[in-house]
């Protein structure tokens, strides 16, 4: 009797382990993940200049979730993933938190910050050309065919957009972050935000020519974004120390290169588009352990700013964390991130330039930069 | 008294007996249970389980546990049902548990008797314990099947109790010892030392030491199924030594003490996340744990009795990042933690069928480390468990209520707020028959983790107004275990259906490293599971035995977080497969000894949403051991020969941390 218990137990253990053992599914190369956005408009636009809209997300750290997708801006069909599916010859993809994303001469570049490497593409395919190595890299822009890339290493790299080579290093502040041009110069916010509470508290100007650092502007502690506006003013933002000195925003005059104006509200992220500067601001306290999140228009012309929001609709209550933010040239629509917990994918809002929303659409984890592919791209 | 031996021919004869008083109620008045049906147990699970089956609970012990293919006790957990293990991979990856998917700070590691406490992080490293010196591994759902223990036994979501070699002698022996050497894969090099004195005919002493060392190098792969990458894992080195030394002694009026000295130190490389365009880092960590402990026990005149303890345990660790890009281009932080424990158990027995005990422990927790903006804490808990047992006929009724009492202290910023919380938990078993070996079993426990203080304090990410995770487990399920007559020798199954309710869930992902977390908050987790653990032993000829093990579990984890930071409700949570097992089978045969071992992890998602790109595959591994025992004159050797993932299949358990593929160790060792 026990000799034939034996044998039922042998199989079923055996049976067992073979079901278990074929669970394993066949690799599958990465594929795209396609969303038509419902209620998707563009409106009219008599001459466009843009066709479509890559969105970087970052993904988690370690996690090497980094990923990129692109919205047609003439159908609203949204394709999720698209670096690893077109590129699945590249080992581990895209990477490990992409932190920047720009289209110069041709060509795309994807900056990833943990994996150490730009992804050089052709920004109608989103095929590698080439793949460069920049340590800890954090943002590009481009001047007379070199791209500048900042890197926690204290400089700026420097990479012939024909070459594709580094051609120099230009030492900065320490962990330098974003950078903008005005004329032939370069200004770039220094943070110092590893080394709290020793935090860097300065611009630095370059001379794109010379590639000399011409002078540092003394703003505010732990700088991060910068952006120009038509009347050469540079909007800086200041992250503060997340305690007692709160998040600041600062005007720069890049003729005098002296700091002619401070707002009073924080600000983590500006874009501005003709005389409007779009800001708005995840300001964190480990005093009360909380977000504090706000947006805010400026008339860059009057520096002065406006009593209207570019969300009027009551969608903000619904964002928890705003992360990227960008107008259609077109358009003048209005596209701003969420990131939510940093560890769900992220969605994608769109408001008419009457602070409506006008869809939604979700993203990769962390959606956080983004560039328009031109017409002719 | 009982020895341990390795050869097991002999004991069969025990093993009726064993199993027949095991399954005839696990002799009343578990307050014995440590001494007195521990010994019977002693000899019974040599081949059966040592398993109390009116407990929720799983053991792996003496033979049973050697023969596995295991390193460290972070391997041998991989045989547990419900359990899944947290490995970074390598061997000098960190290996943590995680018990029903309640999280990892929800287990209280015990080693012998006594929790590892770590304020800091609430979890414990298994993979800093080599099996060299451990004679049990016992699982406890709840807690210890006793009322005579201290009160922190009964402060967690489940115990995982670790109990090294105690001293056993008979007749006239005066010592016993081992030296053993094993090498292998990955530049392993690990020779131990293990000695037990007999001073006087009741003091024992016992020093147990060992070094591992090893390059960590082995080769891990990936693939999309177009490219296809292959290369070493670097800076996974590890340099370790443990050594522990302790006194084991009875006095006049049998009152037993213990004292016992204990110190592990190590430097490794931390070899970072995989990701692409970056393999290699440059991330180190030193250790120095050490704690001493004595325990009173005294059993005066069979009705009271008293159960002492006190521990002292120093934590220190340093990491360095010489790839951090601060003003020093190098981060430099150490971490040093004092704990000091005072436990007195009071327990009594007030009829013949009714006991209960008082527990009351003191804890002091202190942490200090170079970091920027760090409050410097003292945490000062007090645990007060009242604790009672009743046995009506075949029915066992046993409950306890526990106080939890914290306050903290800082030198800097602000503390966290005091903590008072009243938990309770009740349990039942019933033995339908009274001479079969049937237990059906429930329990309900209502328990917390408090925040650690790397939740709290840790700069840039701690937060002090963290609240206490709570963890409710409702549990129900059985245990047969019954001896045979014949070729077959008995069989053992055990059953459980639970469901746990997890809320406040406090969550720690990696961040840019092995030793950084960034918190966020889980919200509420929903859990449904079912563990089945099946064993039985086979002696289809004479000299030849054969057991068989399977392990199976079930389990749904979903977050059912709603409301603010609901994103994801109703998926299943990172990392929780939804069905894992494993398959053992061992043969005895002469001197030879074979062993061989299945285990599956299914399908589950590495992120919140249960989406493609999320979607980590099943691992499954196939390992191989044998080893051949000699006896000359009362010398033992023994040579073990181990081949790990046999079929070198590449996986992580935690993504882009590889593990590695095929390898080998061998073993010699020596003992009487």
């Amino acid at each position: 009797m026990y000799g034939n218990l034996f044998n039922r137990l042998s199989v079923i253990t055996l049976g067992f382990a073979l079901l278990i053992a074929g669970c394993r599914k066949d690799i599958q190369p990465p594929q795209v993940d396609l969303t038509q956005i419902e209620g998707y408009t563009r409106g009219k636009v008599d001459a466009p200049t843009v066709r479509g809209l890559y969105v970087l997300n970052e993904g988690n750290m370690n996690q090497n979730k980094s990923s990129l997708d692109y919205l047609d801006l003439n159908t609203g069909l949204f394709t999720r993933n698209i670096f690893e599916a077109y590129n699945p010859e590249i080992t581990k993809g895209l990477g490990d938190v992409g932190n920047d994303i720009q289209i110069y001469g041709g060509k795309m570049y994807i900056v990833v910050n943990n994996s150490n490497k730009v992804e050089v593409v052709d920004p109608a395919t989103a095929i590698r050309i080439k793949e460069l190595d920049v340590w800890q890299c954090r943002y590009v822009v481009f001047y007379k065919d070199h791209a500048y890339i900042t890197s926690n290493g204290n400089y700026i790299s420097v990479i012939d957009t024909a070459t594709l080579t580094e051609t120099a290093r230009i030492p900065t502040g320490r962990n330098p972050e974003q950078m903008a041009i005005a004329g032939n110069k370069l200004y770039v916010a220094n943070s110092g935000g590893y080394s709290p509470p020793n935090y860097e508290r300065t611009v630095s100007v370059i001379n794109l020519d010379t590639r000399q650092e011409l002078k540092r502007i003394d703003v505010a502690i732990n700088l991060d974004r910068l952006a120009l506006d038509p009347y050469g003013d540079l909007y800086v933002t200041s992250r503060g120390d997340y305690y007692t000195v709160p998040s600041r925003m600062f005007v720069i005059d890049t003729h005098a290169d002296t700091v002619k104006k401070r707002f009073d509200f924080a600000a983590s992220n500006i874009v501005i588009h003709k005389d409007i500067a779009y800001i708005y601001a995840v300001a964190w306290s480990y005093i009360t352990h909380s977000n504090t999140i706000s947006y805010a228009m400026i008339d860059v012309k009057a520096d002065t700013l406006l009593h209207t929001s570019f969300i009027t609709d009551g969608t903000e209550k619904q964002i928890v964390i705003p992360y990227g933010i960008l107008v259609d040239p077109d358009t003048e629509d209005i596209y701003v991130t969420d990131a939510l917990d940093y560890l769900s994918p992220g969605i994608l809002y769109c408001f008419d330039k009457s602070g409506k929303k006008k869809w939604s659409v979700e993203t990769g984890d962390i959606p956080g930069h983004f560039v328009f592919l031109k017409n002719h791209q | 008294m009982y020895k341990i031996r390795s050869n097991k021919k002999g004991t069969i004869p025990c093993l009726l007996c064993g199993v027949c008083l095991l399954t005839a109620g696990a002799a009343f008045s578990q307050i014995h249970d440590t001494t007195t049906l521990r010994e019977v147990r002693v000899d019974a699970k040599r081949i059966t389980t040592g398993i109390i089956p009116s407990a929720s609970m799983q053991v792996l012990s003496g033979p049973q546990l050697q023969r596995l293919n295991s390193l460290s006790v972070a391997d041998a957990m991989r045989y547990f049902s419900g359990v899944q293990l947290k490995d970074y991979g390598g061997i000098g990856g960190l290996k943590t548990i995680n018990v029903r998917s309640m999280g990892t700070n929800h287990t209280a590691v015990t080693y012998d008797g006594l929790v590892l406490g770590n304020a800091q992080n609430g979890q414990v490293d298994l993979g800093k314990f080599s099996l060299d010196n451990i004679a049990e591994i016992a699982l406890f759902n709840g807690q210890p099947a006793t009322i005579l223990q201290p009160a922190r036994g009964f402060a967690s979501g489940n115990v995982l109790a670790l109990q090294s070699r105690t001293p056993h002698f008979t007749g006239d022996e005066k010592w016993h010892g081992k030296a053993s050497i094993k090498t292998g894969s990955s530049g392993l090099v690990n020779p131990s030392l293990f000695w037990q004195q007999k001073i006087s005919e009741h003091i024992y002493s016992t020093i147990s030491t060992e070094w591992i060392n090893a390059n960590g190098r082995y080769k891990f792969r990936y693939t999309n199924g177009v490219y296809d990458t292959t290369a070493m894992r670097q800076n996974g080195n590890v340099n370790a030594y443990r050594v522990e030394a302790g006194l084991n002694g009875l006095l006049a009026d049998s009152s037993a003490w213990s004292v016992k000295y204990y110190r592990y130190q190590s430097a490794r490389g931390l070899p970072g996340a995989i990701v692409a365009n970056h393999f290699e880092y440059g991330q180190h960590l030193e250790d120095r744990d050490q704690f001493i402990q004595a325990s009173f026990r005294k059993d005066a005149g069979g009705r009271y009795h008293l159960l002492a303890n006190a521990k002292y345990s120093d934590l220190y660790s340093r990491y360095i990042d010489p790839e951090y890009p601060n003003e020093e281009h190098l981060l430099d932080n150490f971490y040093h933690q004092h704990e000091w424990y005072l436990s007195l158990t009071n327990a009594y027995q007030l009829t013949s069928w009714w006991e209960a005990s008082l527990a009351t422990d003191f804890i002091v927790n202190t942490m200090h480390a170079n970091l920027y903006h760090f409050p410097y804490p003292t945490r000062y808990t007090t645990l007060l468990a009242l604790a009672s047992r009743a046995r009506i006929q075949r029915l066992e009724l046993q409950g306890h209520l526990l106080a939890t009492i914290v306050n903290e202290k800082v030198a800097a910023y602000e503390a966290a707020g005091p903590k008072r919380e009243y938990t309770p938990t009740i349990s039942a078993a019933w033995q339908p028959f009274a001479n079969r070996g049937l237990w059906l079993r429930a329990f309900y426990k209502n328990i917390f983790r408090l925040p650690t203080f790397n939740d709290l304090y840790y700069t840039f990410i701690g937060n002090n107004n963290l609240r206490p995770e709570y963890v409710q487990q409702y549990d129900a399920g059985f245990t047969f275990q019954q001896a045979l007559r014949g070729r077959w020798q008995y069989i053992s199954l055990q059953a459980d259906g639970y469901y746990n309710n997890v809320r406040d869930k406090i969550v720690a992902v990696p961040s840019d490293n092995l030793f950084g977390w960034s918190m966020t908050n889980l919200g509420k987790v929903r859990i449904k599971g079912a563990d089945v653990a099946l064993r039985t032993a086979w002696q289809p000829l004479q000299s030849l035995l054969l057991n068989v093990g399977l392990n199976y579990t079930y389990q749904q984890a979903q977050d059912v977080t709603s409301g603010k930071g609901g994103f994801n409700y109703g998926q299943q949570i990172p990392y929780t497969p939804w069905h894992s097992g494993s398959f053992t089978m061992g043969a005895d045969w002469h001197s030879l000894a074979f062993n061989y071992s299945f285990i599956y992890t299914g399908e589950r998602y590495s992120q919140k949403r249960n989406i493609p790109v999320n979607y980590v595959q099943p691992w499954y591994t196939s390992d191989l051991s044998a080893s051949w025992t000699v006896q000359r004159r009362s010398y033992t050797h023994k040579l073990a020969l181990e081949v790990n993932n046999l079929l070198n299949q590449y996986y992580d358990v935690v993504l882009n941390f590889p593990m590695p593929g095929r390898n080998y160790r061998i073993t010699y060792s020596i003992s009487r």
